[in-house]
């Protein structure tokens, strides 16, 4: 560390956030050891550990279907997909951690309800169908937030993205071909996959958050260039790309206010229950207790695992320092 | 080159699938994220050798979702109950290391399995791996996950004499498989400051009959889980 006369660092500090800004501005990234505001490392790290927290309670709901899949083919898949999502979250937990806040105190914060994940993972998989939803809507719009994101000003980030976003389309696409699967198959079965649908549609809607004269973080996050695009813009794509591909599939969506808008060129539709929204955010959602109580319980009987881990790992060094000193000896 | 048995390929394919299974219950309870992965990614390599398997004695689905318990051809071992994560580990580590050895000696033969065990061999041995760092660490680790990994190794220890019974249609030779497998074993467990369980040449009861179908109670909940869906849509298509 260098010592430096109070205005010498006030001075260092104006010169800092000048070039920060300028990086910024140029659309180039930020990266660990580059300085940065507080401010902009405080809101980097919640938004990329509730991003990693999302992707690890997000396994949940897709994870409670793997033992009942009805083809070998699909259990494939749905396995290899919740694979992804823990590979994800271990993406974003490193990512986040380049910002100096360790994996096992973001972990805690996510236990103790300190920080959120993904309201949408507080919904429920009922229906094997309901498989396919998540793939196609809740993947879909997760996709829709994240492309932006592969070009956010945080390196690290915005590189974890561009791995990310390949699986997701990957999921996406999957999901789609699930769904339509049911969709040409038994009655039952096309229930089944409009039943899904009805379920998940608005849901999905809400993943973008709220209404842009509603969002606290959004301004900021677009000034820094970490976001690039309102909810409202992002959740006006998702419908624009949702409503053709429900039609080839053959299902409905579940919004009777649904049009297309000549003059705007995109689908005007229904209004969102943003009372449930904020029900669900304050852990009042069918979920909200069922998904934190599992993850809790799996970190707690995890425990002594994690235990065992360090103290053999510990043992070890210990041994090759003792046979290191042998040799010397 | 020679065809290769449908019996044979039924009780190695049921093997993976029930195993696959098995392993597939950990998601979202894993201890770590790693294992998250690491789990799911074993669980996924063993429904891929089943999937093949089981293909090549008919169609894949029809014999996962509509057999019912007495015609699946599985180990015990296998079928069991995940229980905490060292019991999971010690039954990766009996199983994997069969699993290696039997592929190893099946990846020399010329039958139509040759092809399919020179491929799986090299998962095997990842799954071996795994297996056998985690009972290092959990054997040599705490009191606690000492005292796990060795009641995991004893409980299991009833199901792995059945491991050795003869599969109609392969040649292998079995005593010495075995013998491989035991030497295997308590190399491993010395290492990790374990104590060999006792038997199954001695007198204790020992398990077995997977192979006849016979299985234990928690299989049959296992499949009413995995079929129930696939049953309750006759005919359909996913």
């Amino acid at each position: 560390m260098t010592t430096m006369t109070p205005d010498a660092g006030t001075q260092d500090e104006a010169a800092h956030e000048a070039r920060f800004n300028a990086t910024v501005a140029a659309d180039e990234r930020i990266e660990p050891r580059d300085w940065m505001p507080d401010a902009y490392r405080a809101s980097l790290v919640r938004q990329i550990a509730q991003h990693a927290h999302s992707e690890i309670i997000g396994m949940q709901p897709e994870a409670n279907w793997i033992t009942r899949a009805p083809s070998l083919r699909r259990k494939a898949i749905l396995i290899a997909k919740v694979q992804d999502e823990a590979g994800h979250g271990l993406y974003l937990y490193s990512a986040a951690e380049t910002l100096g806040t360790g994996r096992d105190e973001l972990l805690d914060r996510l236990h103790t309800g300190r920080q959120r994940y993904s309201s949408i993972f507080n919904y429920p998989t009922l229906t094997w169908a309901d498989v396919g939803a998540v793939g196609w809507l809740v993947d879909g719009a997760a996709i829709t937030n994240q492309v932006p994101l592969c070009r956010c000003s945080y390196g690290p980030y915005a590189r974890a993205m561009v791995r990310i976003c390949k699986e997701e389309s990957f999921h996406q696409r999957q999901g789609y071909e699930l769904l339509l699967a049911l969709s040409q198959g038994t009655e039952a079965q096309h229930a089944m996959a409009q039943d899904a649908v009805n379920r998940w549609w608005w849901p999905s809607l809400m993943m973008f958050g709220p209404p842009d004269d509603e969002s606290g973080h959004s301004t900021q996050s677009m000034a820094w260039r970490i976001k690039r695009h309102s909810n409202d813009e992002l959740r006006q794509r998702f419908v624009d790309i949702c409503v053709p591909q429900a039609k080839s599939l053959g299902l409905t969506l579940p919004d009777p206010d649904l049009s297309w808008d000549e003059e705007r060129e995109h689908h005007t539709f229904g209004p969102i229950d943003w009372e449930e929204f904020r029900e669900v955010l304050r852990g009042n959602g069918p979920c909200n207790e069922q998904r934190i109580s599992q993850r809790r319980t799996a970190h707690e009987e995890g425990a002594w695992v994690r235990e065992a881990a360090a103290e053999y790992a510990a043992k070890q060094v210990q041994q090759q320092r003792h046979t290191r000193e042998e040799d010397i000896a | 080159m020679s065809p290769l048995p449908a019996s044979a390929a039924l009780a190695l394919g049921d093997d993976a699938l029930v195993l696959s299974h098995r392993l597939g219950e950990w998601a979202g309870y894993a201890p770590v994220l790693e294992e998250e992965l690491a789990l799911a990614n074993i669980s996924l390599d063993l429904l891929g050798q089943a999937r093949i398997l089981l293909s090549l004695v008919g169609d894949e689905d029809e014999l996962a979702y509509l057999r019912e318990e007495r015609a699946f051809r599985n180990l015990q071992l296998v079928e069991q109950p995940r229980g905490d994560f060292a019991h999971t580990i010690a039954r990766q580590l009996y199983f994997s290391s069969y699993q290696r050895l039997l592929y190893e000696e099946l990846a020399r033969g010329d039958d139509a399995l040759a092809e399919l065990a020179s491929k799986a061999v090299k998962e095997v041995a990842y799954h071996r791996d795994h297996a056998e760092h985690w009972t290092l660490r959990l054997g040599d680790g705490t009191a606690e996950s000492h005292q796990r990994m060795q009641q995991g190794l004893n409980a299991l220890w009833r199901y792995t004499d059945e491991v050795f019974e003869p599969i109609e249609g392969l040649s292998v030779d079995w005593p010495t498989l075995r013998e491989r497998w035991t030497e295997q074993i308590a190399h491993v467990l010395q290492q990790a400051t374990l104590t060999m369980p006792s038997g199954p040449q001695g007198d204790a009861w020992t398990a077995g009959g997977g192979r006849q179908g016979v299985h234990t109670e928690p299989f049959g909940r296992m499949l009413a889980e995995m079929q129930h869906l696939h049953r309750s849509h006759p005919g359909a298509a996913w």
